[in-house]
């Protein structure tokens, strides 16, 4: 069945998985369910102890068994022990055919390939895969389809029921002997714990894993004792160095300084800019420079910023100490400038839950407050279609992360990408996968020039007495063609080994596995 | 032009091409290797060939290990492979069978 990107989504994969095609960013506007639920083992007893000795102890607890989906948060990025220590005492054990459900898994993760190989882990479903891990779906080694969901779309999969976690891992920076956990005040600081928070809310069993156990009451707490079963200690939960790296240096690449000054004008000339606008921005070199350069405006105009989401960076925690937004509101710390503005301010930077930030199923999420956000993506094509997670090799090697999200909720939703990225052309006739439908992408802002979706005429209208380059889409697509030439698609074999599952559930795309290239002749 | 010995030319930096030619007796033989090799092997495959036969090569073993070079420097490193492997460095003719 063709969906309403126009992407094929085999009749056996939508049997398989029980879903829909992808039917359009509102489609499922007032969807009517009942939320999930956790099954709880009370704790009535006082004396009882939730302090275990090790995983191994944990897990035995927990009744770990074959078949079982288990789920890791991802904010200690690249630089996470969890879900490796966890995993290995798991394989130790002989359990089979597990589901991982991570927020995001990354290049840190790579020892999990043996696992999927032996049937250890045979489903994941995340918000991307890096690394090896990517390598190993792609090439087919997976048993089942992996998953790739947005941080919306995961969220509102725990917590509508498709998703039953059995027992949810998670690595807390600090912790009291009770479970009250928090993102600051240990070794490995993370800033916040928004997208473990409803694991700890819908799974069966919850065990936090720290490696600073505090006094009693660890509080304010991210996430309370009243839906952790078990604490474990152990010697380090991560890197600190890979967790929270310093500040990135501005760029000075000068095709990234044009797209960021293109941007800022962009955003300064629509109506959504003046007092009180809402604003999200990633952490490549283009977004960076363009929120400093935007700060500029908004100091030379005299206009604030009501509140700024993230994925934060030290650039964006600036204006909160410059006094130019009101408030923060936080799901991920992406810099040791965001982890500690958190702990400074803590009346103005607010750690939010994953839900509150992009679930599409709940009572109302901040990216649907957004007026701008400015994202990056690997291909865009003529639809304004994005691609952010599969590489031009054809291998799964990114993730959704809140792009479609943001994307769907905000009143503008920018995308920056330079023309070429090497000979490939960030600008295409057809994007590999579809990550991002482009009936919720506004613009595209290249280094060669800028395309507004046709069907925001009221946007061409606002940038008509800029001196912006303004080109059609197309225009752009052939700039970029008629320097490197026109590609050819990715040749992938018949199996589909995945899905891009659309922020409300939906099958937006699936992913097949790579082959070897061959030439046809 | 016959291939009379190896010769190498390019790097294996970013969006260049390292390109050796070997001498051969029986037509053509090349092996491509690109990190764009899904989107672009066609059009490699067809740059180096129409390369070759401009410069009348039509025996040679020819390994490009492409890391996403355009077109024009494609070209550039097989032009200047072939003419190492005749000792030839300077006098090239610009403009004739190399535009």
């Amino acid at each position: 069945m063709i969906n309403a990107v126009g992407r094929e989504i085999p009749e056996e994969i939508l049997k398989i998985t029980g879903k829909e095609p992808y039917q359009g960013a509102k489609a499922k506007d007032n969807y009517e369910f009942t939320r999930g639920a956790a099954k709880i083992h009370a704790m009535v007893d006082p004396a009882r102890s939730k302090v275990v000795e090790s995983i191994r102890g944990a897990l035995e607890k927990c009744g770990i068994k074959d078949g079982m989906t288990i789920s890791f948060h991802h904010h200690f990025r690249e630089g996470d022990y969890v879900v490796n220590m966890v995993m290995e005492e798991i394989h130790k054990m002989g359990i089979k055919d597990l589901s991982i459900c991570a927020t995001s898994l990354g290049k840190a993760h790579d020892p999990i390939v043996p696992m999927i190989e032996d049937g250890t882990v045979t489903s994941i479903r995340s918000s991307g895969v890096r690394g090896k891990i990517g390598e190993a779906i792609s090439s087919g080694k997976l048993k089942n389809l992996a998953i790739m969901c947005s941080h919306g779309g995961r969220v509102r999969a725990v917590e509508s029921g498709e998703v039953h976690i059995d027992i949810a891992f998670i690595g807390a920076p600090s912790a009291d002997e009770y479970g009250n956990l928090k993102a600051n005040g240990g070794k490995s600081n993370c800033g916040v714990l928004s997208y473990a928070m409803a694991d700890a809310q819908y799974a069966d069993k919850v065990v936090a894993i720290t490696d600073t156990l505090v006094p009693f009451p660890n509080v304010p707490a991210s996430i309370s004792m009243t839906n952790v079963d078990y604490v474990v200690v152990v010697d380090e939960i991560g890197n600190p160095a890979k967790i929270a790296t310093g500040a990135a240096k501005p760029t000075t690449d000068m095709r990234k300084l044009r797209m960021a000054d293109y941007c800022t004008q962009f955003v300064i000339n629509t109506p959504y800019f003046k007092n009180g606008f809402s604003y999200q921005t990633g952490v490549g070199g283009a977004s960076i420079a363009s929120t400093i350069s935007l700060a500029q405006e908004m100091e030379k105009r005299g206009i604030r910023m009501g509140f700024g989401v993230g994925g934060l960076t030290t650039p964006m925690c600036d204006l909160l100490e410059r006094g130019l937004v009101d408030v923060l509101v936080d799901t991920q710390d992406f810099d040791l400038g965001a982890v500690e503005s958190i702990q400074k301010h803590p009346d103005r930077h607010i750690e939010i839950s994953a839900s509150e930030y992009a679930n599409p199923f709940n009572k109302g999420a901040y990216v649907n407050k957004l007026d701008f956000v400015i994202l990056a993506a690997l291909e865009v094509d003529i639809n304004f279609n994005c691609n952010v997670v599969v590489g031009s090799d054809g291998v799964i090697t990114g993730a959704q992360g809140g792009h479609p999200d943001t994307a769907a909720g905000a009143k503008c939703t920018i995308v920056i990408a330079p023309l070429l990225q090497g000979r490939i052309p960030a600008v295409c006739t057809n994007v590999t996968t579809v990550t991002t439908p482009g009936e919720t992408v506004d613009v595209i802002i290249t280094d060669y020039g800028i395309a507004i979706n046709p069907k925001r005429q009221d946007l061409v209208e606002c940038m008509k007495n800029t001196k912006l380059p303004i080109r059609t889409i197309e225009e752009l697509r052939d700039m970029a063609y008629a320097i490197v030439g026109e590609p050819d698609p990715v040749q992938f074999g018949d199996r589909v080994v995945g899905i891009i599952e659309g922020r409300d559930g939906t099958i937006m795309d699936v992913v097949r596995e790579i082959k070897p290239y061959e030439f046809k002749d | 032009m016959e291939i009379k010995k190896a010769a190498m030319a390019g790097t294996l930096e970013s969006s260049d091409a390292q390109v050796t030619v070997e001498p051969g007796d029986n037509g053509i033989d090349l092996s491509i290797e690109s990190s764009v090799i899904h989107q672009f092997g066609r059009q490699i495959k067809a740059t180096v060939l129409e390369t070759l036969s401009r410069l009348e090569v039509t025996d040679a073993k020819v390994t490009v290990v492409d890391k996403g070079a355009l077109d024009c420097t494609l070209k550039a490193r097989v032009e200047c492979a072939v003419y190492r492997s005749n000792d030839i460095t300077e006098n090239l003719p610009w403009g004739g069978v190399i535009r």
